[in-house]
């Protein structure tokens, strides 16, 4: 490994290509801080709002309209405002406002800290879309498919776990996949409140080290990496999902 | 197209003309025309601002209107951002710039640079009391807030923190992030943190620490560079001199700063000596 670090500070001297987040102990180290910071964000986020979107599907369902009305405020909430701005919201007027415990260091701290919020937000603005996208598949199941559930004895939640959700899953794949690529990609967004994922450190880095052009080449090859997995996973996903005859 | 570039010619030829040593000295222009005209800060507060009226205040005007006083001349002053403040000088639309500048080797080559300099910015951190800040080795492990891009960030983070900063894009975020308490402390330009915590109250329940660590970096004032050895030059030099000896730029600091920064009571000191 170091022959490749001095191969690099090579090419620096040489070539003026500084690469000096991989070949620099130091800057490798928090860019790689960054990086996994932003995959347990993105992977928090995803699970939170598919969790979200699923419970928020079956309300909508629900024959209490109080709970119907609950739904339509939040996703009116959170996909009408940008996700930067609900950021700063959390973070700056919300959090402060929280419960404050006292840290080592003597300084009352508010519960939360930047990645908390951050989680919060991403998850709930995601989750929204989540909502309208089970929808979508649940609205698409065939009636009399829960007509024969319901004529089995199943109850409301029942038939919503074992024979509504299943389908409407296959059906609301792709465009869930859609939302949850967006959702990857919108982790970025913690940069403004100092979440220390990938952008914010290689913003660090590139005022620090002037390597402005290196950095971005950086930066958008390992989220096309990060996203390419993802979608790679999720294509397996569907395939695997898939019942023969289905939705034909 | 041709008429143009015949233009351009003519210009830079007499850019090449005007840009030559200067022929008469500076001072005697000066008094003769009877007014000194000094480029300040209008965008720097308390350094250089306008007040309500519209009037050019602050300290380094104050300190224009000194040097105009001793030439028994009228003060005429020019606004100059960071940008253009050399050139003004260059293109003698103005006699002498006070506008906040860092003193660089590569300036020291543009334009010329009056030693003494007379007061200089370090590295200081606005702290909660609360967790008793005396150096940077106290911030060890602690969440330290900052501004992205500034120069001190990487050794702030691998000498010292050693863990990722809460930096901001701007001033006013990572303020507020400290006072809600996401961090111990907010690392800026001393300067500036010792004039807002006297202008704001709230932040009774901070200090600031100067963080000696990073050397302060001076700000000079200067004239044309042919000028910094013949009489202007060697005026102002003494003039700084003066200001720095009979403590009047300490006197400065506190009329619009609030309290006096470590750096100049230090040169204060020397220049008695």
């Amino acid at each position: 490994m170091d022959a490749l670090w001095d191969l690099l500070r090579h090419v620096h001297d040489a070539y003026g290509v500084n690469l000096v987040h991989f070949y620099d102990g130091f800057e490798r180290g928090r860019l790689l801080r960054g990086i996994w910071t932003t995959v347990k964000l993105a992977a928090v986020c995803i699970a939170f709002s598919i969790l979200i979107g699923i419970v928020g599907a079956w309300l909508q369902t629900s024959r209490q309209r109080i709970l119907k009305a609950a739904v339509k405020v939040y996703i009116q909430f959170f996909r009408n405002t940008p996700p930067l701005v609900q950021m700063y919201f959390f973070y700056f007027a919300l959090g402060p406002q929280m419960p404050r415990v006292v840290n080592d260091f003597g300084v009352p701290q508010p519960m939360f800290g930047s990645f908390e919020w951050a989680v919060l937000s991403l998850s709930f603005f995601a989750g929204a879309f989540n909502v309208e996208i089970f929808r979508s598949g649940v609205e698409a199941v065939q009636k009399a498919t829960v007509e024969a559930a319901d004529s089995l004895g199943l109850s409301r939640w029942q038939i919503y776990r074992y024979v509504v959700l299943p389908l409407a899953v296959r059906i609301c794949l792709p465009a869930l996949n859609n939302n949850l690529v967006n959702l990857a990609k919108t982790t970025t967004q913690a940069y403004a409140i100092a979440v220390p994922e990938t952008l914010f450190v290689a913003s660090q880095i590139w005022s620090d080290r002037i390597n402005v052009l290196e950095m971005m080449v950086t930066l958008l090859t390992f989220y096309l990496l990060l996203v390419g997995v993802f979608v790679w996973a999720m294509t397996r996903l569907e395939r695997r999902l898939r019942v023969p005859g289905f939705g034909q | 197209m041709k008429r143009l570039f015949a233009t351009l010619l003519a210009c830079m030829a007499g850019a090449v003309i005007s840009a030559g040593p200067a022929l008469a000295d500076q001072m005697a222009i000066i008094k003769k025309k009877g007014v000194l005209v000094v480029g300040v800060k209008t965008d720097y507060p308390p350094w250089g601002t306008r007040d309500a009226s519209g009037a050019i205040v602050g300290m380094e005007p104050e300190m224009a209107a000194d040097v105009a006083k001793r030439l028994g001349v009228k003060l005429e002053l020019l606004p100059v951002v960071s940008s253009n403040r050399m050139q003004f000088l260059q293109q003698g639309q103005i006699d002498l710039m006070i506008a906040t500048m860092s003193d660089t080797p590569e300036r020291r080559k543009v334009v010329g640079i009056v030693d003494p300099v007379y007061y200089a910015s370090g590295v200081a951190i606005l702290a909660n009391k609360k967790a008793n800040i005396k150096s940077a080795a106290d911030l060890k492990g602690k969440p330290v807030c900052a501004l992205q891009g500034a120069f001190y960030n990487n050794d702030l983070q691998s000498k010292y923190t050693g863990q990722d900063l809460v930096a901001f894009k701007g001033v006013t975020e990572a303020q507020q992030a400290l006072i809600d308490g996401r961090c111990v402390g907010f690392v800026y330009d001393d300067v500036v943190l010792v004039w807002q915590k006297a202008q704001e109250s709230k932040w009774g329940d901070f200090e600031v620490v100067q963080l000696n660590e990073w050397a302060p970096v001076p700000w000079g004032l200067a004239v044309k560079i042919e000028e910094l050895n013949g009489p202007w030059g060697k005026f102002m030099a003494d003039v700084t001199a003066d200001w720095l000896k009979s403590g009047t730029l300490l006197a400065l600091e506190k009329k619009w700063v609030g309290s006096n920064t470590p750096w100049l009571v230090d040169a204060t000191a020397k220049a008695k000596k």
